[in-house]
This record gives structure tokens, C-alpha cells and sequence, in this order.
């Protein structure tokens, strides 16, 4: 996995409701590819995302094969007070990658 | 008229024409798979229609990479699913309290097919949306 | 199979006319986070084409989208493994891209004048070789490979600093040679289907071949993220890409006839905005 990127606004008033993209590089080898000599490629794929805001998760995704390369997650939340927004991506091979961002209110 | 594809070739000339010859669906979900996922989300219950929106793509450019959002207020868990992809599951999404009920992402699409967002909305009832994608295949690309 | 037979011959008669716009650039503005980016330009005089258009014209909405916003294109992963890269000590000199450059945004303005002529060398330059001879002679570490993903996401990075900027290649003087050389591949049938760049980027630009909308093949967006593979595509490669459509036998990447072409085709789209990274299909 590579470093994430994430979008979210720095401040937003109580009560907003803010749009969070998220992206992080990562092949996600479906596991239905072959290789040159026919066998399947296994798959590895990040297959789940989660956001926590003050330690309550907002959203959760499990992605499966279908997802594209460089995973990329866009979803809206409303934001109650001043705290800190957590991401995490988990590998298949159970490689954990975290980041967190801070949203001022007021 | 029937015609080879070795025929198709000396036609055509070469790769133009190869893969204009249809996509092979062999690989796509059959039916019951697609039945079984579903079935795995709603456990059997009712699903009606309405209160969820898809958008998607009329014409994906590449099957590759194609952005689809999802979005109904209130709903508790959205389940996106690609009928003509081998495995139908694309993405499980799970919303908490602050969370708007919507989600966006971009996905594989192994042919033109319909894609289907189902939610569970917080009573415990389902509703569902299916868009058609078509997917052009293989271009040169520009 | 009738189907298939009439439109393989549709599309034969197509390309072999020359004529065939079914659906011209859209008009749709280029805008990247705000800021307004020109996507068509007036050509220069005797030039070969009445109208420059950007390549992000021909594609879809939700192709054209991804490229307005920097978070939402996927170029930028790669541009931060290019800002790592600037910054990371490599080879026996112990020395990194930014111990002599100090600032990435010292090389705006690089981009629209490439490929140039090297005074030094005696030959015509592209970003790549720029970049492989700091490597080699400043830093002492290893050539990459014109098409690896550390010179694409290094070319990602310094084609960046120019965005917006015209493109600007020089056609006289001691790359008038290359030029010709370029010119000359442009409009050479090759390969099985016999075809020449122009059969599709001059001749046909705007028409389908097959469900492809083809463009001018302006290189003004390079490197660009192509949704086909996720990744930065070099110029050269695409050119390779090109070649291998047509069943004909490519030119290396970085050799004397690819960067030929490359002058040539740049020289296609003076006018045209940089819009590196950008996102094709």
C-alpha cells in the first residue's frame, strides 16, 4: 500500500454536512487475472475501509475484487463538533495503513 | 452467414476486427450467483424500488475504471453489485450516525451490464436500483 | 455476423476516405481546482490542422472529470511518489534531485520547450534524458528506464510546475533534421493495417474507430493517467501503443525515431496548454 490521500476540509461549522475523498494506491489484484502462463494471479486487494469520527465509526466499506486500482472512496458526513477523523485501509495480506485528520468547528 | 474467426481476420486485416467479435459472457455471474448475493444481503426479504439513487456512466469509457456513487438518506448498509462481472460483489458499504447514506468509488465492469445498489434502510426494509452501463472494450484510447 | 461483417467494413471505408467526423470535440471548458486551463489554440501558419484541440475534449464527461480536480485525479498519487522520489538520496554521490534543484518549481517552463536541442550532447533532448544524466553523471546512481514508473512519476512532477503553460517546441535550427525525421513518420502507412499516424490523428480525429473517439494524438497532457492501465503513461510508450494497434513493429522508447516523432507531434500542438498529468482512457 502506498501513502493515502485524503481530502477533508480543515473547518466546517456545527452541524455541516462535508464531502471526504479518500485514495490510496494499491494494485487490488482482483484474483481473475492469469499470468503469462495461465495461472490465476491470487488476489490481494485492500478490502476493507473504515472512518471513524471521535472514535464512532461514520462509514465502512468492504471492497471486493471489482474495485478499481488506487482505490478511491468519496462519501458526505455531518460534522457535530471540533475532532479528529480517522482512516484506515486493511490488506488482505493484514497490512494495516492509518491516518488521521483533524476538523475544527467554530 | 457464418464466418470464421480465422476468416474474420483475413477480413479485417487484424486487431480491429478481432475485438469487435462480441465479449464472451462465459465468465459472468450466472443467475444464481447473482441471486445468492443478493440473498446473502436481504436474507430472502422483499426488495422494493425507489428512495436509492445510482449514477453511473451511460457509456464507460474504460471497464476499468468506472465511477459510480450511491446515495439514500437514512439507509443503514448499501450493497453494490456488477451482474455481468464474474464475482457480482463490488462493495459493502456501512453507515453510521454522522455518515449521509451516500458513497462513491470507481469499479471493474467486465462488459456492458447492469449494475445494482441495493440498501437496507434503518426499519429493516430494502429497496434497489439497477443502471445499464455499457462498456466499449479494448480501444486505442484517443 | 452480418452485423460484425458491415461494420468492420464501415470502419475499413472510413479510414481508407479520410473523411469521417461522426462526433467533433465537445465544448466543454477545462477547468483544474478553479483555475481555467485552455484547452484548443490557434495553430500556427502552413501548420497541418485548421484547429489545436486538447485530447481531453474527445472523452467523456466522466473521463473529462476526473482531470478538474487534483484530488479526484489519480495522477497525483503518482506525482507524490515523484516528490519522494525528488527528495530521496540514490547513487555513490550521495546526493538527492533536490541538493542541486531546490525547489521542483525552479523547472517551470521545462515542459513546453521539450524535446530541445542539447548544445552540449550535439543532440535532440527529451525530459528523460535530462533526468538520466543528473542520475548518471551528478549523482552516480542508475539510469531509469524511459518508461518505468520512477521516470513517470519524475516526469509527472516536473511536467506539473508547467501546467497551463503553451507549448513552445523549437522546430529550427539543429533539430530541423529531427523534425523532418518526425514529420516523416507521421504520415508513413505502416505496419498491417497500413496506417499512419495521420490516418487517424489528421484525417479522422473526432470519428469512431470503433468505440473509440479519436483525437488529435496532441501530447500536450503527457504523462498522462490512462484508466486502461492505472498508471502514468510516457509518450513514448503511447507511441508504442499506437504502433502495436496498427500491427506494426515499434520504435524503442528513447530511440532517435521516437524522438523524432515526439518533436514532431509536439511541434502539432504549439499553442496548446500543458496539461500534464492529465487522465485519458
Amino acid at each position: 500500500m502506498g501513502k493515502p490521500r485524503v481530502k477533508v476540509p480543515k473547518s466546517a461549522a456545527a452541524g455541516d454536512v462535508v464531502t471526504i475523498k479518500t485514495l490510496i494506491k494499491h494494485k487490488m489484484e482482483s484474483g481473475q487475472r492469469k499470468d503469462k502462463d495461465g495461472n490465476k494471479i491470487p488476489r490481494k486487494i485492500i478490502n476493507f475501509f473504515s472512518a471513524t469520527f471521535n472514535g464512532t465509526e461514520v462509514m465502512s466499506v468492504n471492497l471486493h475484487g471489482a474495485v478499481s486500482t488506487n482505490p478511491f472512496i468519496q462519501f458526505d458526513m455531518t460534522v457535530p463538533e471540533t475532532g479528529d477523523l480517522a482512516f484506515k485501509w486493511v490488506d488482505d495480506d493484514g497490512t494495516v495503513t492509518e491516518t488521521t485528520k483533524t476538523i475544527k468547528v467554530g | 452467414m457464418n464466418i470464421s474467426r480465422r476468416k474474420a481476420l483475413a477480413f479485417g486485416g487484424a486487431a480491429l476486427t478481432v475485438t469487435l467479435v462480441p465479449v464472451s459472457f462465459a465468465q459472468a455471474a450466472s443467475e444464481d450467483v447473482m441471486k445468492a448475493a443478493i440473498a446473502a444481503f436481504t436474507g430472502g426479504a422483499d426488495v422494493a424500488e425507489g428512495g436509492i439513487e445510482l449514477t453511473t456512466p451511460e457509456i464507460a469509457e474504460n471497464g476499468n475504471t468506472v465511477p459510480v456513487a450511491v446515495s439514500s438518506p437514512g439507509a443503514k448498509r448499501i450493497i453494490l453489485l456488477a451482474s455481468g462481472n464474474p464475482n457480482p460483489n463490488v462493495a459493502d458499504f456501512a453507515f453510521g450516525a454522522l455518515a449521509a447514506g451516500n458513497g462513491s468509488t470507481r469499479i471493474r465492469l467486465a462488459g456492458t451490464q447492469d449494475v445494482v445498489a441495493i440498501a437496507e434502510m434503518a426499519d429493516g426494509s430494502f429497496t434497489q436500483v439497477a443502471k445499464a452501463v455499457k462498456v466499449t472494450i479494448g480501444g486505442c484510447g484517443g | 455476423m452480418k452485423k460484425l461483417l458491415s461494420t468492420v467494413a464501415c470502419g475499413l471505408v472510413a479510414m481508407s476516405l479520410g473523411q469521417a467526423a461522426f462526433a467533433d470535440a465537445d465544448d466543454h471548458k477545462l477547468s483544474v481546482d478553479g483555475v481555467a486551463i485552455s484547452t484548443d489554440a490557434k495553430p500556427m501558419e502552413g501548420g497541418p490542422l485548421d484547429e489545436l484541440i486538447s485530447g481531453w475534449r474527445f472523452r467523456s464527461k466522466e473521463t473529462q472529470s476526473l482531470q478538474t480536480d487534483d484530488f479526484d485525479n489519480p495522477s497525483f498519487v503518482f506525482v507524490e511518489d515523484g516528490e519522494a522520489l525528488f527528495a530521496a538520496v540514490d547513487g555513490s554521490e550521495g546526493k538527492s534531485c533536490s541538493n542541486c534543484h531546490e525547489d521542483v518549481a525552479e523547472f517551470a517552463g521545462l515542459r513546453p520547450t521539450l524535446p530541445r536541442w542539447n548544445e552540449a550532447k550535439g543532440k535532440l533532448y527529451s525530459m528523460e534524458q535530462y533526468i538520466n544524466d543528473c542520475r548518471v553523471d551528478r549523482m552516480g546512481a542508475d539510469k531509469w528506464k524511459w518508461t518505468g514508473s520512477n521516470m513517470t512519476a519524475m516526469t509527472s512532477l516536473i511536467s506539473l510546475q508547467s501546467r497551463g503553460m503553451p507549448i513552445s517546441v523549437a522546430t529550427d535550427g539543429p533539430v530541423a533534421e529531427a523534425y523532418e525525421q518526425g514529420k516523416e513518420i507521421f504520415y508513413t502507412r505502416v505496419g498491417q493495417l497500413d496506417m499512419a499516424c495521420a490516418n487517424c490523428h489528421e484525417d479522422n480525429y473526432g470519428a469512431y474507430i470503433r468505440a473509440d473517439h479519436l483525437s488529435q494524438g496532441q501530447i500536450n497532457g503527457f504523462p498522462t493517467y490512462r484508466l486502461k492501465n492505472a498508471k502514468m503513461n510516457s509518450i513514448h510508450a503511447r507511441f508504442k501503443g499506437c504502433m502495436k494497434n496498427i500491427r506494426a513493429e515499434p520504435y524503442k522508447p528513447g530511440s532517435a525515431e521516437f524522438q523524432a516523432l515526439e518533436l514532431y507531434v509536439a511541434s502539432r500542438g504549439n499553442g496548446l496548454s500543458v496539461e500534464s498529468p492529465s487522465v485519458r482512457n
